[in-house]
C-alpha cells in the first residue's frame, strides 16, 4: 500500500449527511471483478439520470473533479453495508482522502485498509471547509502527519485513531504484521481449545455441491 | 475480589491474543463465514498464495445471489449470477470449506442458517463479510460485519485486529403492548439516537422487555444493531437461548454439552460492570414504527404524520428532510397512514424466521392483497417448517408470492427487485436511496405491519386489524 504524508490535490465538496455504501456503489456492480476499475461505479445513481446520462452539476461530473484526490462531505458517510467495493471505487477514482464529522465503523476500517485516509472533523468544521470548497473542487491540502486540512487561510485539525495513522504512513499491511505472532497464535489455539472443547463437536463437514 | 466484568468484556477478554503497542487487540475468531460476495478476499489471498489458516472454522454460505424462482444453478439466466454462487463454490471445494450451497437443504441467509443449524452459540467470536453479522449477538457472542481485506486477513489467520469498543446498555423494561415487536422496539431507538447514535459502542441489550423475547425476535433486534451505527450488539444467554440451541445439529451434546453450558451461563455482565453508557426505553412507549425516509433513522409511530421541514429550525436538517421525502415521493405533513404503497417483501436476514412468517400470517390468513408481493423464507429449513404449517397456502391465498430463500429484494443482487419509482412496504433492515432498486422507495416494518399494509394498501397499523 502507497503511505500517505500529505494529499496536496483539489478537493470535492460533497455536501450531504447518510452517504451510506449502496450509494457509493450500488449493489448490482458488485459482481464486477476489480480490474475493470470500480471508479465509473463510484455514487453512480447520484451522478447519472434514470437513462444513464450524466447528471449536470453533480461534483464527480465536473471536470475538474477527476484530478481530486479528496472528499469532503456530511455526517455519517459510508454508513451501511460492509461492502470494501464502496471503497475501492472512492479509490479507483482517485480519493485518497475522505473528511467528515463521522463514519460508518466498517467503512472507515476498510479504507484505512485500502489506503484511504477517513479524517474526521467537527460538525463546525464541515460546515466551513465546505463553505470554502463552494461549488466545485479547489485546492486543499491533507497533513496526516500534523493531522491538519487548509485550503487557503482556513485550518482545522482532524483525528483519526493512532493504530490507522501508523498504518497510513507507513502504507502497512495487517496479514504481513500478524504473521510475525503466528508462534503466539499458535500457543493460543492450543490452549484455547483444550479449554472449550465443545467447539470441537460438531458433526463432520458435509461438502454439497453450489 | 476480581472487578465487576461486562458480558462484552468477558467474551473480549476470552479471544484476546494479545495486545499490540498501539492498543489494538488480536483477537481470535471462532466462526467466520463467508458468502458470494467474499470472492474479493480469495482473490486477495490467491495473489498472495496464502492458504486458508483453519478451513474447519470457515463456512460458506450461498445466500446473497441466489435465485429465489429456482435452486437450479443451470436455471439462472444471469450469467454473472450464476458465476457468483460457481465462484463461492469453487473457492469452498479449492480451500476445504463446508458449503451450504443453492441446492443443500440447510441453505439459508447466513444470519439465519449460523443459529438454525447450531453453529452460532453463547461466548463466540464471529465475524462476516456482511454488515448483519451482529444478529448472532443475539447468544452473547461478539459478533460483526468486516470488509474484504479482514475476510482475508480472518482466512490467512484466523484472527483480527480490533480496537475495544467503548460499552452502551440499552435497557427496555416493561411489557410490550400486543403487536408491538423487536423490530418496533429497534426503529424506536434508532431513530432516537441516530444512524449513528451508536457508532463506537458495543451494545447490550437488557431489562425485561428483553429478557422476554423469543430467540427470534432478539436476533431481530440484534440484527438491526448495525442500523443504529454500533458495532456490535447482544443479549446475556439464558434458558431461552439454550433451550433454542439444544439437539441442533453443531451444538455441543452430552458431556459436552453440560460443560458447554457451565461455561455459559457464566456470561452475564456482573452486578455493578460499569458500562460508558446508559439508555432506557420504556417498552410501553414504543408503538408500531415505520420509516418513511432513506435513513433508519427516519421512522415514526404509524399514527403521526411525515415531518415539515418548514418547522424545523436547522437549516441543515430542514435540507436533509427536503431531499428524503423528494427521494420518497412524500408531502410534507402527510398522514403516514395515507402513503399508498405498489408492493410488500417478507424476508430478510432481520425478519423471515418462523416466527416472522406466523405474524405475518396471522394478519393475511382470510384476506387479501391490495398489492403484489413476495414472499421470501430466511432458510430453506424456515420454508419447510412454514410449509408444514401451511403458512404458504395463507400466503398464496392472499396473492403473494412464495418463493425459495436467499437475500432476495433487500438488496436486490439476485434480479429480485422493486422498479423505480415503486414504493415497497418491506421487512427489512435498509431503507436507503436504490437500496431495493435504482429509484426504488422502501418502508421499513415489522412483518405483521407489512402484512396489514398489504391488506390496506397503504401503510396501516396492525393494531386496528
Amino acid at each position: 500500500m502507497e503511505p500517505i504524508k500529505i494529499i496536496d490535490a483539489p478537493a470535492c465538496p460533497l455536501p450531504l449527511a447518510n452517504v451510506d455504501t449502496d450509494q457509493l456503489i450500488p449493489a448490482r456492480f458488485m459482481k464486477e471483478p476489480r480490474s475493470v476499475g470500480y471508479g465509473r461505479f463510484l455514487l453512480h445513481d447520484l451522478r447519472h439520470d434514470e437513462n444513464g446520462r450524466p447528471v449536470a452539476g453533480f461534483i464527480l461530473n465536473h471536470p475538474q473533479a477527476d484530478e481530486a484526490k479528496t472528499l469532503v462531505a456530511r455526517r455519517n458517510f459510508g454508513a451501511g453495508s460492509s461492502r470494501e467495493a464502496a471503497v475501492y471505487a472512492l479509490v479507483d477514482f482517485g480519493f485518497r482522502c475522505v473528511i467528515a464529522p463521522s463514519f460508518g465503523d466498517i467503512f472507515a476500517s476498510n479504507a484505512v485498509n485500502n489506503g484511504l485516509l477517513p479524517a474526521t472533523v467537527s460538525e463546525a468544521d464541515a460546515e466551513a471547509l465546505l463553505a470554502a470548497l463552494g461549488e466545485s473542487p479547489a485546492p486543499l491540502r491533507v497533513d496526516l502527519e500534523a493531522q491538519r486540512i487548509a485550503i487557503g487561510e482556513l485550518s482545522v485539525a482532524f483525528t483519526i485513531a493512532p493504530t490507522w495513522r501508523t498504518k497510513l504512513l507507513n502504507g502497512w499491511d495487517d496479514i504481513d504484521m500478524t504473521r510475525q505472532h503466528a508462534a503466539t497464535i499458535a500457543r493460543f489455539a492450543t490452549r484455547y481449545a483444550s479449554q472449550r472443547p465443545w467447539l470441537d463437536a460438531g458433526p463432520p463437514p458435509l461438502i454439497t455441491r453450489g | 475480589m476480581t472487578m465487576p466484568t461486562t458480558l462484552f468484556d468477558k467474551v473480549w477478554d476470552a479471544h484476546e491474543i494479545l495486545r499490540g503497542e498501539s492498543g489494538q487487540s488480536l483477537l481470535w475468531i471462532d466462526r467466520h463465514f463467508v458468502h458470494e460476495g467474499s470472492f474479493h478476499a480469495f482473490n486477495k489471498l490467491h495473489e498472495r498464495e496464502l492458504s486458508v489458516a483453519r478451513p474447519d472454522l470457515t463456512f460458506g454460505i450461498a445466500d446473497h445471489y441466489v435465485p429465489t424462482l429456482t435452486r437450479r444453478l443451470d436455471a439462472i439466466g444471469d450469467a454473472k449470477v450464476r458465476g457468483m454462487i460457481e465462484q463461492l463454490a469453487d473457492n469452498t471445494r479449492r480451500h476445504g470449506i463446508t458449503l451450504f450451497g443453492l441446492d443443500d437443504p440447510r441453505q439459508g441467509i447466513v444470519h439465519v442458517l449460523g443459529p438454525e443449524q447450531g453453529l452460532t452459540q453463547p461466548g463466540l467470536l464471529m465475524v462476516c463479510g456482511d454488515s448483519h453479522t451482529s444478529t448472532h449477538g443475539a447468544f452473547g457472542s461478539i459478533a460483526f460485519g468486516i470488509g474484504a481485506s479482514e475476510v482475508a486477513h480472518v482466512l490467512a489467520t484466523q484472527t483480527l485486529w480490533q480496537s475495544r469498543p467503548k460499552k452502551m446498555r440499552l435497557t427496555v423494561e416493561g411489557e410490550l403492548a400486543p403487536g408491538i415487536s423487536a423490530k418496533d422496539i429497534a426503529l424506536t431507538w434508532i431513530a432516537r439516537l441516530g444512524a449513528d447514535g451508536a457508532r463506537g459502542y458495543a451494545i447490550e441489550y437488557a431489562g425485561s422487555a428483553i429478557r422476554s423475547l423469543s430467540m427470534e425476535a432478539r436476533l431481530t433486534l440484534c440484527n438491526l444493531s448495525i442500523e443504529g451505527g454500533a458495532r456490535c450488539g447482544m443479549i446475556a444467554p439464558d434458558a431461552t437461548t439454550f433451550d433454542y440451541l439444544r439437539g441442533r445439529p453443531f451444538a455441543p451434546r452430552g458431556a459436552q454439552w453440560e460443560q458447554a453450558l457451565a461455561y455459559w451461563q457464566t456470561l452475564k455482565s456482573d452486578d455493578g460492570a460499569r458500562f460508558d453508557r446508559e439508555e432506557r426505553l420504556a417498552a410501553a412507549e414504543i408503538a408500531p414504527t415505520v420509516t418513511w425516509g432513506v435513513s433508519p433513522e427516519e421512522a415514526l409511530p404509524i399514527d403521526a404524520r411525515v415531518p415539515d421541514p418548514a418547522d424545523q429550525r436547522d437549516a441543515g436538517k430542514a435540507r436533509q428532510l427536503r431531499d428524503s421525502l423528494d427521494y420518497m415521493g412524500l408531502a410534507a405533513g402527510q398522514k403516514l397512514t395515507d402513503i399508498v404503497i405498489d408492493r410488500v417483501f417478507i424476508g430478510s436476514c432481520t425478519n423471515a424466521r418462523l416466527e416472522d412468517l406466523r405474524a405475518a400470517a396471522a394478519v393475511l390468513r382470510g384476506r387479501r392483497s391490495k398489492v403484489p408481493g413476495i414472499v421470501s423464507p430466511g432458510s430453506t429449513q424456515v420454508k419447510r417448517q412454514a410449509e408444514a404449517e401451511g403458512l404458504d397456502a395463507v400466503f398464496r391465498e392472499a396473492g403473494l408470492e412464495w418463493r425459495e430463500s436467499g437475500c432476495s429484494m433487500c438488496v436486490g443482487m439476485n434480479g429480485d427487485l422493486v422498479p423505480p419509482g415503486e414504493r415497497c412496504a418491506s421487512t427489512t433492515n435498509r431503507n436507503f436511496k436504490g437500496r431495493q432498486g435504482p429509484g426504488a422507495r422502501t418502508h421499513l416494518m415489522s412483518p405483521a405491519m407489512v402484512a396489514a399494509a398489504a391488506v390496506a394498501g397503504r401503510l396501516a397499523d396492525v393494531r386496528e386489524l
